[in-house]
């Protein structure tokens, strides 16, 4: 029995936390909002270091990790509220298409209707009747949506199936593929929520009201502390549930929707205490916070919330 | 990461079954809070001792199996599973011993430990004082220096199982011109000596769980000094951190407690709202959202004892333990009298439960201190 990572696993995730703080700054999420096309600076980079094919085999050109590796890296992109589809890419796609993706984009719709970056992606992976399709960015037709969080670049794809190539007819191919999507997301919320926490706390520290900082007060303490104790609570359910995917163990299926339920509950929660204890700062669009909360709002409820996961996890332990 | 027992914690798990199996009582004791029933599970304590299981993690020569934390962990889901008697021993194997470990001497380990491992001592703790709750750093009651020893004199209350238990561990005032936590001294006394008053009064469950007890002028001998003297503080916090984390309430008796609230609503499913049954819809969210929970806090213990095991022990952490696994409790039963509906109302396992549940968040340093420590201690948000 070990809960934990290696060495190994938490100097890659070092890495592309340095990556991200270098190439991430608020301000590339910010440009992503309204920007025509979305800067590939950070994904071309992500790329460099072999990211997207951390699930990828290294005879096919991946890195040839696992779901605990991808957990942290992808934790590291919800820190950062990386605009680009990393959970689509990285964690659905490339175990599926292997090699050969290198610096693509790939977006999805097995998360939902609303897909991110349907317009950017150059590549899409789209239900059809027969199983899984792909489909060259040409052959779709992107219609962009306007959502809270703009930065997601949402929009809704219509398609013809025989536009595209059948990648997997094998329904648990395709179960396998919304877990991961599931638990990346799942991964990505924890590192939102944490996000939010430390800019909540700083903040807290630093702004003074009554003479002193309102970080003392008890009211602003009990609120961060529980926040705290959901995000701290979240994060190993996230970790077993990338062991159990890893390991193709028989309650995948239940652990990653023990991850996705709690992991959604801690970020909206993280959300609320953060949007609280700021005050009016919070409620602006020129301050950051709104950035990272709107992109917990929008994936606390993509790739089925909390209410279906629980049922999910229901109907694994029998009730 | 690797979640899965080796084939030695599989045999030891094996083992435990078996024991527990064979041996725990077929029908419940009666509660370990009243004076019938701690009699009852005094034996059961003793059978335990006797068969190696009363406290796996200690050495061999006080008693134990010098079980690893992995192995305690394991034999707590086992002991939860098959439905054994409390432990009303837990307040000197859980808090004082880890004390003892860490401070005591020779002479005080080898008097102490195997007289509690067998049962023959029974320990409770003395904190807490009428104007020294969450507020602990507020105790008067003194110690005063005499020829080889110390002079007592004060009142500790809310002492669990005082009435019935025969030494106390606590707090005692050693340096009278002191302030706060400096110059206390942690002290250990007899609940025999003279000028010691014990009375016993109930809790909220109606069981005489609670005692008070008054010192005048009680004689300890030095030799019941634990730690340095006026140093009580530090070697009490020792135990607050056992008190609040893994080693009191391990995970194993909330998936007990979860796997029963699963049987509850198997047997009788979520009804409909009904004028015979005035309860609403919903629970079934509840039942998983509890079964998630306790998984929960089970994750979060395999994390913190893989940290302990590779060097790094619970700080203030510990402080998220206990807010978690003590509002659990009082969600999880919730869940269940919510299931009963119009039955809750009935004397029974989950009222009882329920009733117990509702004192975590106050023990062992109430919720309101520990969110004031993580926010304080993890968080770094300013004291005042």
């Amino acid at each position: 029995m070990h809960f934990g990572f290696t060495d190994d696993e938490l100097l890659l995730r070092d890495a592309v936390r340095a990556l991200f703080e270098r190439e991430c700054p608020p301000d590339v999420v910010r440009a992503a909002w309204d920007a025509e096309s979305l800067d590939r600076r950070v994904w071309d980079a992500l790329a460099q270091m072999g990211v997207p094919g951390v699930l990828v085999a290294e005879a096919s050109g991946g890195l040839g990790l696992d779901e605990l590796s991808l957990v942290l890296l992808l934790e590291e992109s919800g820190r950062a509220a990386l605009p680009h589809p990393m959970v689509e890419t990285a964690a659905v796609a490339a175990p599926l298409l292997g090699a050969g993706l290198g610096a693509r984009l790939v977006a999805t719709d097995l998360g939902g209707v609303l897909v991110p970056c349907a317009g950017d992606a150059d590549l899409l992976l789209l239900r059809a009747p027969d199983g899984l399709r792909a489909f060259e960015r040409a052959a779709v037709t992107v219609v962009p949506e306007p959502t809270v969080d703009r930065a997601r670049r949402a929009g809704l794809v219509q398609c013809r199936p025989e536009d595209g190539t059948l990648v997997t007819g094998d329904e648990g191919a395709i179960d396998l593929a919304f877990d991961r999507g599931a638990l990346g997301t799942a991964a990505q919320l924890v590192g939102l929520a944490q996000r939010m926490l430390e800019l909540t706390v700083a903040y807290a520290k630093e702004r003074r009201q009554f003479g002193v900082p309102i970080g003392s007060f008890q009211a602003v303490k009990h609120r961060l502390a529980d926040a705290l104790l959901q995000v701290e609570f979240a994060r190993p359910a996230v970790h077993r549930a990338a062991w159990s995917v890893a390991h193709d163990v028989a309650d995948r299926a239940r652990d990653v929707s023990m991850a996705k339920a709690m992991a959604s509950d801690a970020a909206l929660h993280v959300a609320g205490a953060a949007l609280q204890c700021h005050g009016a700062i919070g409620y602006t669009v020129e301050y950051d916070l709104h950035l990272w909360m709107k992109r917990a709002w929008a994936l606390a409820r993509a790739w089925g919330d909390g209410g279906w996961h629980r049922d999910r996890v229901g109907r694994a332990i029998g009730v | 990461m690797d979640l899965t027992w080796s084939d030695a914690e599989e045999a030891f798990r094996a083992e435990a079954r078996e024991w527990l199996q064979a041996n725990v009582p077929e029908s419940p004791l009666p509660s370990g809070d009243t004076r019938e029933g701690f009699a009852l599970h005094l034996e059961w304590e003793r059978r335990l001792f006797d068969a190696r299981w009363a406290v796996v993690s200690w050495p061999e020569q006080y008693g134990g199996r010098d079980a690893t934390l992995w192995e305690w962990l394991i034999f707590e889901e086992e002991y939860y599973r098959a439905g054994a008697p409390q432990r009303v021993t837990q307040n000197g194997i859980f808090l004082l011993a880890p004390t003892v470990f860490e401070f005591g001497t020779q002479e005080q380990k080898d008097r102490i430990l195997p007289r509690m491992a067998a049962a023959e001592d029974l320990w409770c703790q003395g904190w807490s004082e009428p104007n020294a709750g969450s507020d602990l750093a507020a105790i008067t009651s003194r110690a005063d220096r005499v020829d080889g020893g110390w002079r007592l004199n004060g009142q500790k209350t809310w002492t669990t199982r005082g009435a019935f238990c025969n030494w106390l561990f606590g707090l005692f005032r050693s340096d009278a011109g002191s302030e706060r936590h400096r110059g206390l001294t942690y002290l250990l006394v007899p609940l025999e000596a003279d000028g010691v008053t014990v009375r016993g009064f109930g809790r909220l469950d109606g069981d005489e769980g609670f005692a008070e007890v008054f010192f005048e002028d009680v004689w300890v001998p030095d030799e019941n000094v634990l730690g340095g003297v006026d140093d009580g503080w530090n070697v009490a916090m020792a135990t607050t951190s056992s008190e609040r984390g893994l080693t009191l309430r391990s995970p194993g008796r909330f998936v007990a407690t979860t796997d029963r609230l699963l049987e509850l609503y198997r047997s009788g499913g979520d009804p409909a709202p009904s004028p015979a049954r005035l309860h609403g819809r919903g629970l079934r969210d509840r039942v998983v959202r509890a079964w998630i929970d306790a998984e929960a806090y089970r994750l979060f213990t395999l994390q913190a004892v893989t940290a302990a095991v590779e060097g790094r022990p619970p700080g203030a952490e510990a402080s998220l333990n206990k807010l978690w696994w003590s509002e659990m409790d009082v969600r999880l039963h919730e869940t269940a009298l919510d299931l009963l509906g119009p039955d809750a109302e009935r004397e029974g396992a989950w009222s009882k439960g329920w009733q117990f549940a509702l004192s975590g968040p106050i023990y062992a340093g109430t919720n309101e201190i520990q969110r004031n420590i993580a926010a304080e201690r993890i968080l770094g948000l300013p004291r005042r």
